[in-house]
């Protein structure tokens, strides 16, 4: 299992979901990413990508107008 | 057992789409959702710019459609693509600068080649003939089908049966007797079957869902073009940059983007390394971008304006920072303008 991150500062919805989609494209089930965006907008674009994409939250914080998602990659 | 067809439905968030993936859903196919940024999309974006709209959901429809009829999403960034379909629409542009057919053709034609890639047999649109002026007429709809190269692969459920049976009628795949026969402006029909399908909650974006088809932006595209001696050519940020703020060209040399609220400024202090910034320090004012190559006058010009958007409109004498793209920061001293010093036709 691995963990990446993925810089989405300053990208705008959809981008920072597009930039996920394509990264996890390359990634194994198990693995975990850490998303980190700037778009209040991720904290709710993201959750819906995974749900439907079968990837699993596993945790979001907001801090200082930064906003993180570590995601698990569904199978 | 017969085998199972399996669909793309172009999804955009609207209820168009969601109904046609629904009905074509409804006759056992497996049908995904494809959705194409092509950098004009209104979702999403000035929602996470502007502070008074932070209250808003902040959903993106397109994803809350999916989630909705439990359908996976592929959002594909098409926005180097898209540049030639703006710049060159073969079928020239709607109202403003929407080049809403050729857009739908190349949509389409990216959808044909993303079933052809991962073993679809054929694409959905949730088109109407008569529902949008340019790309959704009886006229058009064989001209998407045929210039897109989906030809009969490309089935519209909400008005198959208005239009001649395509391959997944006429092989079975879905029954054309439980198509519909939609047509034109009203939005009843759409209703009753959002109503039927249980659907009680589904976005209905005024104006569509593309900020090309918005009278504002267009001026403000054409502007930019303008000021790059009709140099087309843009990159996510120019576009991005035309959907915020006030945007004031006093000289043809230059252009102020004028932040209009807090959101506005934090979005544009991204901006404080490729632009020259202006702001006010004696009082406080809104952050200001200036585009272009000013000179020494203009940018006295434009410190009257900064200063005009700031608290200390009426005070005799306002001090405005100007910071280069360096970071190297100094002072002038002016006289804000007076409101009537700045004609409506600066306004972009």
């Amino acid at each position: 299992m691995s963990r990446e991150i993925l810089n989405a500062r300053r990208l705008l919805c959809p981008l920072p979901v597009i930039r996920t989609q394509d990264k996890v494209k390359g990634m194994q089930p198990g693995d975990q990413l850490e998303v980190i965006g700037t778009d209040p907008g991720v904290m709710q674009d993201i959750p819906a990508w995974c749900r439907i994409n079968g990837h699993k939250v596993l945790e979001t914080q907001a801090h200082d107008g930064e906003y993180m998602i570590v995601l698990e990659v569904g199978g | 057992m017969s085998k199972q067809r399996k669909a793309v439905a172009l999804i955009s968030g609207g209820l168009d789409s969601m109904l046609a993936a629904k009905t074509v859903m409804e006759q056992g196919v497996h049908v995904e959702g494809i959705n194409f940024f092509t950098g004009f999309c209104v979702e999403g974006h000035t929602h996470a710019i502007r502070a008074k709209d932070k209250a808003k959901p902040k959903r993106n429809n397109s994803l809350w459609v999916a989630e909705q009829l439990g359908i996976k999403l592929h959002i594909v960034d098409v926005i180097e693509e898209y540049k030639d379909v703006l710049i060159n629409p073969k079928h020239g542009y709607g109202a403003n600068m929407n080049p809403c057919l050729d857009c739908k053709i190349f949509m389409v034609n990216k959808a044909k080649q993303w079933i052809a890639e991962n073993g679809y047999d054929f694409i959905i649109t949730g088109e109407v003939i008569g529902q949008r002026p340019m790309s959704q007429r009886k006229e058009t709809m064989p001209i998407i089908a045929r210039e897109s190269g989906a030809d009969d692969l490309l089935l519209r459920p909400l008005c198959a049966k208005n239009l001649p049976a395509t391959l997944p009628e006429r092989e079975g795949w879905v029954d054309r007797a439980k198509l519909f026969d939609f047509s034109g402006r009203s939005r009843k029909p759409q209703m009753g079957l959002a109503a039927s399908f249980g659907f009680n909650e589904y976005a209905q974006p005024a104006g569509g869902c593309c900020f090309l088809t918005d009278a504002s932006y267009s001026a403000k595209l054409v502007d930019l073009w303008q000021a790059r001696d009709n140099n087309k050519q843009y990159d996510l940020d120019d576009i991005m940059l035309l959907k915020v703020g006030r945007h004031i060209r006093p000289r043809p040399s230059f252009k102020m983007i004028v932040a209009r609220e807090e959101g506005e400024g934090r979005f544009l202090q991204g901006y404080k390394k490729e632009f020259i910034t202006m702001n006010c320090t004696s009082h406080s004012g809104p952050l200001v971008l200036i585009d272009g190559s000013p000179s020494a006058e203009d940018l006295y010009l434009a410190a009257g304006i900064t200063a005009r958007y700031g608290q200390g409109r009426d005070a005799e004498q306002v001090d405005v920072a100007l910071t280069g793209k360096d970071g190297a920061e100094r002072s002038i001293q002016v006289k804000p303008l007076l409101a009537d010093e700045l004609p409506e036709e600066w306004f972009i």
